[in-house]
């Protein structure tokens, strides 16, 4: 694509007295993609998303919109002239407006035809063709989201903004909206930056994920890439769980040999001794005297959840492995198991 | 939180509200000082200035006590004692607030003249005090869970015992506080002690001004006044103790308590005593003077002058008092640091400060500063707006605090800049609680007597004033269609009020 990115953030910094909510984020959004913006609470989504939008102003860096500068050093365009729309927690509806008002609002000519069809328009597309005239208390809490993210995009704006736009949520609801609002995003052709600390969420949604850890930007990619070759340790376990275990690359850098075996490498990685990253799904567990077993080990817990279940196996060599299995053939607590694994790992350098 | 960029012109009228609220302590630190130290100590430290402390101290101590035994009672009876016809209660127990203390006093003297003195400030103070105590106990009371009350029961506890143990303790902080505003009324009422010539701080003060005007005398008296206020402020906060915190988590269970016929006949005796000083006698000896009247002839078009005037009054104040206090409200409620908390505070010193000081000040003010307003009608308001202020900012404050931060920036984000969002986004929202505080302001403003007594343009005559001038000269007759108008225009917004408020509660 030549076309220049609808958001771009260069170097982007900023501190809150003596603490460093955000160093260096470099990232950039596509038009008309949905970028989940994932970190663990506390780690500076909000900030980065409040600098986004205008209601911070960065103390270093750049923020660009449609390759328009929007906030640098010298240069400041304050929340109500950046065309970025902002969908916060619980919908923030404006309780003294209609539903229709409340869409209305950020258009300019509030009273014309024009007005009236594109909150029509807007209504129809969330789904809440006949509500127009309801005020936001008689609406039920995933109501009030759409109605929130009509009002978002009424005004097209160049970036819609959604800050965990589901938290309130019971979870039950929470998967129904997200996928409705996924289809409103991209039936408007809108550009998103979503903020959720919910990993599901941000792999069933975007098209791409920004993992923020620290304040920094430590991975950008398609959700299946941030899932299966995360770049670093720590991506790797914030992203899902993962079983770590002591190995050495050996041959040409492909392989790792480690107490499941050799496996293969989905990076390259220099020899030596590595930490090698496992997904609990990776792993298969099998009879004791199974012919491809190269590894037992003692079942010491098993967890059931219904539609699948973990088992805690101990190596001889003292390590753990948490295993993820299909609920039916979790093995019984005692006994001793062979483990094979799946797949190819990751190996990164030991801390 | 926003930043203080851009808001700086809110910030400047924040500041200036908070600088003219500080006149009247301006005034009177420079008044009192202006002979000399020992001019101030010998006015200070003569035997009449410690008489007056006693007797002051006498009249709010026992008005407070007496205050928090009735308020706790009626508080009990509307909400805990199972007895028919709370919602009534509610509304008549709350009703002396509504009554001007003078009015109340003159109306105890023309049936009872020799009640004047102790007693009868005693007995009025209390009547129009006891519902500070009364509503936020009540209001706690309500809050309370009756399964503490239960538990206490399973454990052999009486139900004397259960209240002073398990309900009295959980009252400790709505008490403290109804008591303070008790005993900063009592210690600042005007009106009622001078018709009951009573001689405390601030009929003293008054007699001070009118005799030949010695304002060193009045201004030293005033500043012992004010110190007595604050020192009553800070004993309130020690005396409320920390915080329990809520530990509650659900809604209020209902009360299942019938009473029997004999508990109830109890209740009711107990009610007609608070209800018959508090409301009866004024109401009765009140119409009892329109009576008088007939048989002369009403000079409607002076009554209705006159409640114009108090109306025009009123709303000049209401209005006034808004602006001023809008601009410190918001500070406080959206920014930080000094700028948020220094106007209100500011503000919030004038609370305590009794009608006639402020008078009195702002009579100086006028005689030094502002000749030309000198017994004008802008200086009448700006001596309301100082004495109404502090109230309106903290009504204010709870009405914009209403407006989550949130909802201001989504309006930013939609393309609304920050004067645009509070007009459409906050002010809005805000305003069902600026038009009642700004109702409530203009109430007070119309039964508001020293600060118009001393303020008013010659040949201005209000509500207060008429009724002031004629019952000081004992004239009942004349008095009677001015107190009447008095109370419909006090009480029966109060009583609507109240009637609204129960049937709402009703429904929910």
């Amino acid at each position: 694509m030549t076309q220049a990115p609808a958001l771009q953030l260069v170097d982007v910094s900023h501190r809150f007295g003596d603490v460093d909510v955000l160093h260096n984020v470099n990232f950039s959004v596509d038009h008309g993609s949905i970028t989940a913006l994932l970190g663990p609470s506390g780690g500076g989504k909000t900030t980065l998303l409040r600098i986004i939008a205008g209601l911070e102003r960065p103390q270093h860096g750049t923020v660009l919109i449609d390759d328009k500068v929007v906030a640098n050093a010298s240069v400041w365009v304050p929340a109500h002239e950046r065309g970025v729309a902002l969908v916060p927690q619980e919908g923030a509806l404006f309780p003294h407006l209609s539903v229709a008002e409340n869409v209305a609002f950020g258009l300019s000519k509030r009273r014309s035809a024009e007005t009236r069809s594109r909150v029509a328009e807007m209504l129809d597309l969330v789904g809440l063709p006949t509500s127009g005239s309801l005020m936001p208390s008689e609406l039920s809490g995933g109501m009030q989201q759409r109605v929130a993210l009509a009002r978002a995009l009424a005004t097209k704006p160049a970036v819609v903004l959604l800050d965990e736009p589901f938290s309130a949520l019971d979870a039950g609801l929470r998967e129904t909206l997200r996928d409705q609002v996924v289809e409103i995003l991209h039936a408007a052709h809108a550009t998103a930056v979503w903020v959720t600390h919910d990993q599901d969420e941000a792999l069933s949604t975007a098209d791409s994920v920004a993992v923020l850890l620290a304040g920094h930007i430590a991975q950008k990619s398609d959700p299946v890439s941030v899932y299966h070759s995360p770049i670093t340790p720590d991506v790797a376990q914030f992203i899902g769980e993962t079983v770590v275990v002591g190995g050495q690359v050996i041959g040409t850098g492909n392989t790792v040999d480690t107490a499941f075996g050799n496996i293969g490498l989905l990076r390259e990685h220099s020899l030596g001794s590595v930490q090698v990253m496992i997904r609990p799904e990776q792993f298969e567990i099998v009879d004791a005297d199974h012919s491809g077993a190269i590894v037992t080990g003692e079942v010491l817990a098993t967890r059931y959840f219904g539609h699948d279940g973990t088992v805690d196996v101990r190596m001889p060599d003292g390590n753990m492995a948490t295993v993820r299995l299909h609920a039916r053939l979790l093995p019984n607590v005692g006994t001793t198991v062979g483990v094979i694994v799946h797949g190819r790992v990751l190996a990164f350098d030991p801390e | 939180m926003q930043r203080t960029r851009g808001s700086a012109p809110i910030v400047g009228l924040a500041f200036v509200a908070a600088i003219v609220s500080l006149v009247p302590l301006w005034y009177l630190i420079t008044q009192s000082f202006s002979q000399g130290l020992e001019t101030f100590l010998n006015e200070l430290l003569q035997q009449r200035t410690l008489t007056l402390m006693w007797r002051s101290g006498i009249l709010t101590a026992s008005v407070t006590v007496a205050s928090v035994l009735v308020g706790t009672l009626t508080a009990w009876i509307t909400t805990m004692s199972g007895v028919r016809g709370r919602t009534l209660l509610t509304i008549s127990f709350s009703l002396p607030l509504a009554i001007p203390s003078y009015l109340a006093a003159f109306a105890w003297v023309s049936w009872l003249p020799k009640i004047s003195g102790f007693t009868g400030a005693f007995i009025v103070l209390t009547a129009a005090c006891y519902p500070y105590v009364m509503l936020p106990v009540s209001a706690a009371m309500s809050r309370l869970d009756p399964v503490h009350e239960d538990i206490a029961r399973t454990m052999g506890r009486t139900s004397f015992e259960i209240f002073r143990e398990v309900v009295l303790p959980q009252l400790r902080r709505p008490i403290a506080s109804g008591a303070l505003l008790v005993a900063l009324y009592a210690l600042s009422d005007f009106g009622a002690v001078a018709a009951m010539r009573h001689e405390v701080f601030t009929w003293v003060i008054y007699g001070a001004y009118r005799a030949g005007f010695n304002p060193t005398r009045a201004a030293t008296l005033s500043l012992v006044l004010i110190a007595a206020a604050f020192a009553l402020t800070f004993a309130e906060s020690l005396a409320r103790g920390k915080s329990t915190g809520n530990v509650r988590a659900n809604t209020a269970r209902s009360r299942h308590r019938p009473r029997s016929i004999g508990g109830s006949a109890i209740i009711f005796v107990a009610s007609l005593a608070v209800l018959i000083p508090s409301i009866g006698v004024p109401v009765v000896n009140i119409i009892a003077w329109l009576n008088r009247t007939s048989t002369r002839a009403i000079d409607w078009s002076s009554v209705w002058a006159t409640t114009g005037q108090s109306f025009v009054n009123g709303s000049a104040t209401a209005i006034v008092t808004l602006m001023l206090a809008l601009p410190v409200a918001w500070c406080a409620v959206r920014l930080r640091g000094v700028f948020s908390v220094l106007p209100e505070r500011l503000t919030y010193i004038t609370h305590s400060l009794p009608g006639i000081v402020v008078a009195i000040s702002v009579v100086y003010v006028g005689i030094r500063v502002a000749r030309p307003w000198y017994q004008e009608f802008p200086l009448l308001i700006f001596g309301q707006v100082i004495i109404f202020l502090p109230v309106m900012v903290a009504s204010l404050r709870a009405a914009l605090e209403k407006t989550p931060v949130s909802l201001e920036e989504v309006a930013h984000s939609l393309g609304t800049n920050k004067w645009r969002t509070l007009l459409r986004v906050t002010l809005p929202i805000a305003l069902p609680g600026i038009l009642a505080g700004s109702a409530l302001t203009m109430l007070a403003a119309v039964k508001e007597l020293p600060v118009t007594l001393l303020l008013r343009p010659t040949g201005m005559n209000t509500l207060s004033t008429r009724i002031w001038d004629f019952s000081t000269i004992s004239d009942y007759a004349a008095v009677g269609p001015y107190a009447i108008a008095m109370l419909i225009l006090a009480a029966l917004p109060t009583a609507l009020l109240g009637t609204l408020s129960a049937m709402k509660d009703g429904d929910s």
